[in-house]
């Protein structure tokens, strides 16, 4: 197996809301070109710790987070860091559909615009089509892109989701559950637009369904109670767990 | 085992939905009496609403109309003449008046023996209106005239019933006789009651000239102090409200300028009238009686009514729209500008049509910064007259009125209160399409 770049380097890593410690002392290598998945039972700190990546958690008021994260060797919580350039290089995907009440073509066009990544109307036409084709969406909204994006259904609103991350072309896209609302079709269609975002970018997906895990990644990292108990290839994960927590949870007894 | 213990659950007989259970019945009554409850609140309001809108209307309807004699008469340049070579030239010109107003009842068939006085008891100085209106279009003279005389005010309220006959005491003011001429000039149909434009267009009028009283100076008073308070109290109310709720940190600060903001809305407006005085007039020495300084004190008054509008409004955008904008990498000042304000932007125009409609209302800190409603004796010339000139506002002006001893005054009042809601009405409106226009941008 050859040997990737590092994008992300975490290194005891803390977080905690409040007095409550979300994420307990975690080290993890997230590397470059490949798709890493986050597994654990349901309030296990997945979502918080996705979250330390874009530094999204600075908008919650009560979350500290402590540790060293790095980003192609820079510390992404440097005091000179600025989170909202760091974020247009790492998007991200919501657990929860959050469309923006305005247009379909308003949705995924407003980070190009904001990053001036369209230099003309056609550019962005062009942008737009892109990444909803790349969200499997484009065939069903082609002719009704200036109706609400949050008149769609739930699963469209989440590819809607999707194509908006993309569009701004990230160098690492977050997922949080990204297909938690989606029937098998579109399933597969996001897995592939995953396999296909790998050639270039990091994505780290996070899922509820072992099945995906093991289909799209090729490193599972596995949450517990806040620790990180086990990250290592996908395979070695499912085939052989060396934690029996790990175990257990793949085999369906604890979650 | 198991099957026996599993089934006991099911041995209670089987019950139609159909049939309602006692718990049901009670929770259905529970919504019924609520219901009616509502509706009892609700028509209690309407009628109340009903019964105010009424008064209104009846107290106030008189003021929009007045009592006009219309004489038509032709005056040649030998009248004039003669008339001007008089020691009393209105009396000459009086007089001409009264013979065409004589023809004009003899042709009708009525002949009465008239004492001039009594013209001038019941339509004013008819001599010199008549002397201006000559010296002011000298090409009118030898030409038919219509004048339009507005009669006094005891004769409106004579004539709608307020005042008889009995009630009438010989005065300077009126004599019982001339409420004969009053009937001969109504039976004839030269005396008429006609639209009173001087009440929606005058400004305020003596104390002893109920007739000529007029709300319109004090209506462009409250439009020049509403733009003040608008264009003052809507920026800075949404600034200061954005950096609090978006921006600021969470700390003591913080929280004392929150319930500080909070106490303001709840201060008297009497107080803000009183601040006003000692800072606006006494210290920075700005004039008295104007707009400007009025619309300053009730940008203040208004500040807190929206700062807290605003903030509940932007409070209720919902938190996964900021995640969204920050998470394609907007900056805080973009995603609250591209995203938050515009959800905002319903309630934030809510509470500000809710605090300039009280700004509106408000007489007593007006009253305080010499904003009473006799100033209002013209309209201003011009934008920066407007604002810096003396002139009151609708609510002082009605406030002056109906504190006056004549009677007259007092359906002047409840007039004033008609054009004022008028005006609160259209304010309303404004505010809805807006809003509208937001609400459409989803
Ligand atoms: N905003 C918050 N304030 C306080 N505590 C929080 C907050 N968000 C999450 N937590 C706590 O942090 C822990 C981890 O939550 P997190 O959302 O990361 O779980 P998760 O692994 O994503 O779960 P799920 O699979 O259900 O999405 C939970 O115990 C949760 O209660
Ligand atoms: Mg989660």
């Amino acid at each position: 197996m050859d040997q990737k770049d590092i994008k992300f380097r975490c290194h005891g890593v803390q977080v905690y809301y409040g007095d409550t410690h979300a994420i307990k002392d975690v080290d993890v290598d997230i590397e470059d070109k490949t798709v890493t998945a986050f597994i654990g039972p349901s309030g296990c700190g997945k979502s918080t710790f996705l979250r330390c990546l874009n530094r999204m958690n600075d908008t919650i008021a009560s979350c500290r987070v402590e540790g060293d994260i790095r980003l192609d060797d820079e510390d992404i919580y440097h005091r000179d860091v600025d989170p909202v350039q760091l974020r247009a290089k790492v998007g991200m995907v919501f657990q929860k559909p959050n469309p923006f009440p305005k247009s379909i073509y308003d949705n995924v066009a407003y980070g190009p615009k904001i990053h001036g990544l369209a230099k003309n109307k056609a550019g962005l036409d062009e942008i737009v089509e892109k990444s909803l084709r790349r969200a499997a969406l484009w065939d069903e909204v082609k002719d009704r892109l200036d109706t609400p994006g949050t008149g769609l259904s739930g699963g469209q609103q989440q590819r809607l989701c999707i194509a908006r991350a993309v569009a701004t072309e990230p160098e690492v896209l977050l997922m949080d559950e990204p297909c938690s609302a989606l029937d098998p079709i579109a399933t597969a269609q996001v897995e592939e637009l995953i396999d296909e975002l790998k050639q270039r970018f990091s994505v780290v997906i996070v899922t509820h369904s072992m099945q995906q895990a093991a289909r799209v990644s090729q490193k599972t990292a596995f949450f517990h109670l806040g620790n990180l108990v086990e990250y290592d290839d996908t395979n070695s994960i499912f085939t052989n767990p060396q934690d029996p927590r790990t175990e257990s949870y793949i085999t369906g007894r604890i979650g | 085992m198991t099957n026996a213990s599993l089934n006991t659950g099911g041995e209670a007989p089987k019950r139609s939905l159909r049939a309602q259970d006692a718990l049901t019945k009670r929770r259905n009554a529970a919504e019924r009496r609520f219901k009616a409850y509502g509706m009892a609140a609700i028509a209690v309001g309407l009628f109340f609403l009903a019964v105010l809108a009424v008064s209104i209307v009846r107290s106030g309807a008189p003021a929009f109309t007045r009592t006009v004699v219309e004489v038509e008469l032709t005056v040649s340049p030998a009248d004039i003449d003669a008339a001007e070579s008089q020691l009393f030239k209105t009396k000459a010109y009086q007089d001409l008046f009264v013979a065409a107003l004589d023809r004009q009842l003899t042709n009708n068939g009525v002949e009465v023996a008239f004492d001039p006085k009594a013209i001038e008891r019941l339509l004013g100085k008819v001599g010199s209106t008549m002397r201006e209106f000559y010296q002011a279009n000298p090409a009118k003279v030898g030409k038919p005239v219509k004048f339009e005389l507005a009669a006094a005010s005891r004769v409106d309220r004579y004539l709608n019933g307020e005042l008889t006959r009995d009630a009438i005491q010989d005065s300077r003011f009126m004599m019982k006789t001339d409420l004969d001429l009053v009937d001969v000039m109504v039976d004839t149909g030269v005396m008429k009651s006609s639209f009173n434009w001087t009440f929606i267009t005058g400004a305020d009028s003596g104390v002893d000239n109920p007739g000529g009283a007029g709300i319109g100076a004090s209506v462009v008073g409250s439009f020049f102090m509403m733009l003040v308070v608008l264009v003052l109290s809507l920026p800075i109310g949404v600034a200061a409200s954005i950096y609090l709720e978006e921006f600021a940190p969470q700390n003591r600060f913080t929280d004392l300028i929150e319930v500080n903001i909070s106490n303001l809305a709840a201060v008297p407006s009497i107080v803000f009238g009183i601040l006003g005085l000692a800072v606006f007039i006494q210290f920075m020495h700005l004039p008295q009686s104007a707009p400007l300084v009025g619309g300053l004190v009730l940008t203040l008054m208004t500040l807190p009514t929206i700062i807290i509008s605003t903030r509940a409004s932007l409070k209720a955008v919902p938190p996964s729209i900021r995640d969204a904008a920050l998470g394609v990498g907007a900056s805080k000042m973009q995603s609250v500008f591209h995203h938050v304000l515009p959800l905002a932007m319903p309630g934030i125009l809510t509470g500000t049509i809710i605090g300039l409609a009280q700004a509106l209302g408000e007489t007593a800190p007006l009253l305080l910064i010499g904003m009473v409603g006799f100033v209002a004796r013209g309209y201003p010339d011009g934008v920066v007259s407007g604002f810096v000139d003396p002139n009151s506002a609708m609510p002082a002006q009605i406030y002056t009125w109906a504190a006056r001893a004549d009677a007259s005054f007092y359906e002047k009042a409840w007039g004033g209160i008609i054009v004022l809601l008028a005006f609160l009405l259209t304010m309303n409106i404004i505010a809805i399409i807006l809003r509208r226009r937001f609400e459409r941008r989803w």
